[in-house]
């Protein structure tokens, strides 16, 4: 358990590999993740981005047949180490998914608490504390103080994405993973998500994947660029997106292709 | 163009046609039943019947109570009995089903769906009634429960498949064990499908008689010894039915109109779990 050489870099993937069985969704991907930056992937569906994405809190060996080669390194710590339980891992990278996905039996609070009390009992005061926190952070407070109790699904669906950022900065993690927040949002709801990312890298470390590349272009410090499950480039984003090294690259952001 | 948009329509309203005359036979023969069963039971319904044990054959007058309470208790123990293991069973069906053992479970549960419910009470016989040595309520209970138990697993498993897996990944990315993932989520949101589910099974074996002949036998006294015989609805019309007394015909009709009236209240508060359902999911 070194320290990070670098104690700006909270998490790098090196030489990842992810496979359903025997047919590899990314292929031999090395990544680093600076600490407090948002880092975006791109590139066309089925390139392997989210596959990327879900091997960060462990998620891609709950998919039928998923399982890994190579490290992931959370904090100079590889998550993949079999001293490494991956539930907690899971309180310490939160996620949020592609569609909103509340829990409907819930409230709005208990939505917000459920990654807190998972984690066992607290003081009520704590909690509340907590929620109140998590929903500022994720710019829900204002519109849902007072109907608490209510049922999350009676929000919007931008606010029931915002809910979702809510509940997973609830348990306080250090890495915020972004699986296409906006895919299911009308413009109003990707601005609001889009803001938040700007708020919340300077807490957290974000990584978002995103068909948008104007939403990487406008949210992101890095940006990578994934195809056929293949790591072609990774720059800062407005040099990759000015003058991008690799031919592949300038096809997908011009439009050629994807 | 014409000729086949005419084709189109003609086609169209003969099957529109056909299937609703198909359901109006479908309906026609549950109201002809309930029509039939309020105009012959519904004159002998007074208080005393609902009151009164039955009188010996000769007498007039007399209730079902015994068999009101005694059905209460056998299908409340065959619930008791029933519903953990068969909510328990299409948990691990839908939550931990997919390898060789799964099949195995489902395969055996459609098996007994399909199973006649006389064959139920025959095994109950054996395994309960001959070692115990005299026919119970509680070996009718049993016999109901496995009844139940099947449909019930295959119904809850449904119930849970249809919770979206997007829910389960969000549970679990948030840190939640597997199994809490499976009991505070995914259960939780199919709670009101598996309430539903689990009403109409126990309305389903509320109205068996079969498996109950050689368990719970009848009784034709007030009893609520679970470990004597004891009478039922079902049970009580059986008998009541196939007797010789014009008084006695009576009765069963009298005592089939409460067992239905008992079978579609179940059935009503199962609608009403479902309503419950679609509200939370608005």
């Amino acid at each position: 358990m070194a320290p990070p050489a670098d104690a700006r870099l909270q998490l790098e993937t090196v030489r990842l590999t992810a496979l359903y069985g025997r047919r590899a969704a990314v292929k031999d991907v090395s990544l680093m993740f600076p600490r407090h930056t948002v880092t975006a992937l791109i590139g066309p569906s089925g390139c392997g981005k989210t596959t990327f994405l879900r091997c960060l809190n462990r998620m891609h060996e709950l998919s039928e047949g998923g399982w890994i080669t190579g490290k992931v390194l959370l904090d100079g710590e590889d998550i993949y180490d079999p001293s490494i339980d991956a539930i907690r891992l899971r309180r310490r990278v939160g996620m949020v998914f592609q569609r909103p996905t509340p829990f409907p039996t819930m409230s709005i609070y208990d939505n917000v608490a459920a990654g807190l009390r998972v984690n066992g009992g607290r003081p009520r005061a704590e909690v509340d504390a907590a929620v109140e926190g998590a929903l500022r952070r994720a710019a829900l407070w204002d519109e849902v103080k007072d109907r608490l109790r209510q049922s999350a699904l009676a929000l919007s669906g931008g606010q029931q994405q915002r809910l979702c950022v809510a509940r997973a900065l609830a348990p306080e993690p250090e890495v915020l993973l972004l699986d296409e927040p906006t895919a299911s949002l009308d413009p109003a709801g990707t601005q609001h998500i889009e803001e938040l990312c700007h708020e919340l890298k300077t807490r957290y470390t974000i990584c978002i994947v995103t068909h948008n590349l104007q939403q990487a272009a406008r949210v992101s410090d890095y940006t990578a660029f994934f195809y056929l499950g293949d790591l072609i480039e990774i720059g800062r984003t407005e040099e990759l997106f000015t003058k991008p090294t690799q031919e592949q690259t300038e096809a997908y952001i011009t439009g050629r292709f994807g | 163009m014409s000729v086949r948009r005419w084709r189109r329509r003609f086609t169209s309203g003969v099957m529109t046609g056909l299937v609703a005359f198909l359901s109006f036979l479908a309906v026609l023969a549950l109201v002809l039943i309930l029509g039939d069963l309020v105009a012959r039971g519904a004159s002998s319904l007074d208080w005393s019947f609902f009151t009164k044990n039955p009188v010996p054959a000769g007498e007039s007058g007399g209730g079902v109570a015994n068999a009101i309470v005694g059905t209460g208790i056998i299908v409340g123990l065959a619930a008791l009995i029933g519903l953990p293991i068969g909510i328990g069973t299409g948990l691990y069906l839908a939550e931990y089903g997919s390898g060789r053992l799964g099949w195995i479970v489902r395969f055996v549960a459609d098996v007994l769906n399909g199973t006649p419910s006389i064959v139920v009470g025959i095994f109950a016989w054996t395994w309960l009634v001959k070692p115990m040595g005299h026919f119970s309520a509680f070996a009718g209970s049993a016999a109901l429960a496995v009844l139940m138990v099947p449909m019930l697993a295959r119904t809850t498993e449904e119930m849970v498949r249809l919770v979206p897996h997007s829910l389960r990944e969000a549970a679990l990315a948030l840190g939640y064990p597997r199994w809490r993932t499976s009991l505070r989520v995914i259960a939780r949101t199919a709670l009101a499908g598996i309430v539903t589910g689990c009403l109409v099974g126990i309305a389903r074996v509320a109205g068996e008689t079969a498996p109950l002949l050689f368990t719970a036998l009848g009784n034709l006294n007030f009893s609520t010894h679970v470990l004597e015989p004891m009478q039922t609805l079902s049970l009580q019309i059986y008998v009541y039915a196939t007797g010789p007394f014009d008084e006695w015909h009576r009765l069963a009709w009298a005592a089939a109109l409460v067992l239905m009236g008992l079978v579609l209240l179940l059935s009503l508060s199962a609608r009403w779990a479902i309503r419950q359902r679609r509200g939370a999911a608005r």
